[in-house]
């Protein structure tokens, strides 16, 4: 069974809950005490991963850290459908790659604003909301764009992929960093569907879409 | 010169840090009531308070003139700004030594203190906002509860408060029904006790100190003093964190931030009882920190 080295708070983990969810995979977890504890620097963990961060996985003797390259590896091997990462179909392949490479971005802005805010991580904050407030507009103008088209996704696909699952956590957490959401209506529109997916699942700081219509 | 000029305030003990999780001989660094305070630990593991300062880096070049009041209680290091009393409130249970004392997580939450005081004292956001944890639909009722504020002890007490919780703590094995009292012994302080899964004669422990930093944002430092000989550590205080986590979007999105003392400035209902209590207990001692106060 997949083992996943998981901090409840944890956006990056997240990712990884959430595909599984999505997926039916069952999965066990080893908590790891990221905050106040730093169980992510101790020795036996930097065995596991010398960058001494979440998440990990540890499937078939295969030990994988980096939250988008697990997505990347979760999707390939347990998703029959083959719809969160079409390994067939080289554009969306590098449309994927280009979103995940700007959910890494996400978490270098708008989780290290609530770091900052809520852990006392020593950050600049000023420039983490700054840095978020920059992606976020371009998410969200790339987002209005693709609803003009009929698009609901990040990528060129009529259903949702890993880049969706991958930026997905530290945007709909960036209020806990003073990151408000009141300016991109589309980024608002697109977290609503995400909630609407089919085995989508919560984590502390998250709550489920309300009943009825999708956002305005 | 200090920038509170609430003496209630002033005048009280603050946490301002875990000693677990301070770095041995380092110096930590934190704010409260907009001053910059540091503290360190001497070589007899006594707490050394001080107001930050560029060349200060130790206790030993701090004078006995420089100090503010210090103590070790609960698992933190409390200090004030101005005269605090003899003595701290007091939690029996804590000398108890078979009960598991951890502190859960230190939060920075953007919100004042009050505001927090008041959602740990509320029971009827449980099923809401705890799903499956802490409450669940249709167990949505909060029962008739009494409060009282104790004039001997200076403390708000509710009792008789009972809640069906689906997993109440990590040594629960499934729903119950769950006992609750719980204790204001403080401004900024509340105290939880909640029945054991374990031992039906005694009650864990959850305790909440709240570290203003300005009037709305506040360090919440989460005391855990509960019965579990099968969890480590690290399962104990996720489950804490993970009901905190959950609250704390509830509690930044509190407007406005600093709790109205107007009785009619918010319109209660009878499960918020304590709430009334613990807002008519602010106005009686004139707080002004981290409120709004009655219009005079």
């Amino acid at each position: 069974m997949i083992t996943l080295y998981d901090y409840e708070l944890s956006g990056n983990c997240y990712k990884l809950r959430l595909l599984m969810s999505f997926l039916g995979i069952e999965y066990k977890t080893v908590p790891v005490d990221f905050y106040p504890g730093r169980e992510h620097k101790s020795e036996w963990f930097l065995k596991l991963n010398p960058l001494g961060q979440l998440p990990v996985i540890e499937d078939d003797g295969l030990i994988l850290r980096d939250a988008q390259a697990i997505l990347v590896y979760l999707a390939s091997k347990y998703d029959p459908s083959a719809t969160w990462y079409s390994r067939d179909n080289p554009a969306l392949l590098g449309e994927i790659s280009q979103w995940l490479a700007f959910a890494d971005g996400i978490t270098s802005t708008s989780s290290a604003a609530r770091l900052h805010d809520a852990l006392f991580y020593d950050f600049d904050i000023d420039a983490a909301r700054a840095g978020a407030h920059r992606l976020f507009r371009i998410l969200d103008e790339h987002l209005w764009f693709g609803e003009q088209q009929g698009r609901n996704w990040i990528c060129s696909a009529t259903h949702p992929t890993i880049a969706d699952i991958a930026c997905f956590p530290y945007i709909i957490l960036s209020e806990e960093g003073g990151i408000p959401r009141q300016d991109y209506p589309a980024i608002r529109r697109w977290c609503d569907r995400v909630k609407r997916i089919k085995g989508f699942t919560v984590m502390s700081g998250v709550f489920p879409a309300g009943p009825g219509k999708i956002a305005a | 010169m200090t920038k509170c000029s609430d003496p209630v305030i002033l005048n009280l003990w603050h946490p301002i840090g875990a000693i677990a999780e301070a770095a041995p001989g380092g110096v930590q660094e934190t704010v409260l009531l907009e001053e910059r305070l540091s503290f360190a630990f001497n070589a007899d593991g006594e707490p050394v308070v001080w107001r930050s300062r560029p060349g200060a880096q130790g206790v030993g070049q701090i004078s006995a003139a420089d100090r503010l009041p210090a103590r070790s209680t609960y698992g933190y290091v409390w200090t004030s700004l101005g005269s605090p009393p003899a003595d701290l409130f007091p939690i029996p249970e804590y000398e108890e030594p078979d009960r598991r004392k951890l502190n859960a997580a230190t939060f920075g939450v953007n919100v004042s203190a009050p505001r927090a005081i008041e959602n740990f004292l509320d029971m009827g956001h449980f099923p809401y906002v705890h799903t499956d944890i802490l409450g669940v639909e249709p167990h949505t009722e909060v029962k008739e509860y009494d409060v009282e504020i104790s004039v001997d002890r200076d403390e708000i007490l509710a009792t008789r408060c009972r809640f069906f919780q689906p997993m109440a703590s990590t040594a629960s094995d499934g729903g119950a029904d769950v006992d609750y009292v719980y204790r204001v012994p403080h401004p900024y302080c509340s105290v939880l006790y909640k029945s054991s899964p374990v031992d039906e004669a005694r009650r864990d422990v959850i305790a909440v100190f709240l570290q203003p930093v300005d009037q709305e944002h506040v360090r919440a430092h989460m005391l855990l003093c509960v019965l579990d000989e099968d969890n480590e550590d690290k399962v104990i205080k996720r489950f804490q964190q993970t009901i905190f986590g959950q609250d704390k979007p509830i509690l930044e999105n509190q407007v406005p931030k600093r709790l109205p003392l107007d009785p009619r400035a918010e319109t209660p209902i009878r499960a918020d009882k304590s709430a009334i209590a613990y807002r008519r207990w602010l106005s009686q001692k004139g707080i002004t920190y981290g409120v709004i106060p009655v219009a005079a």
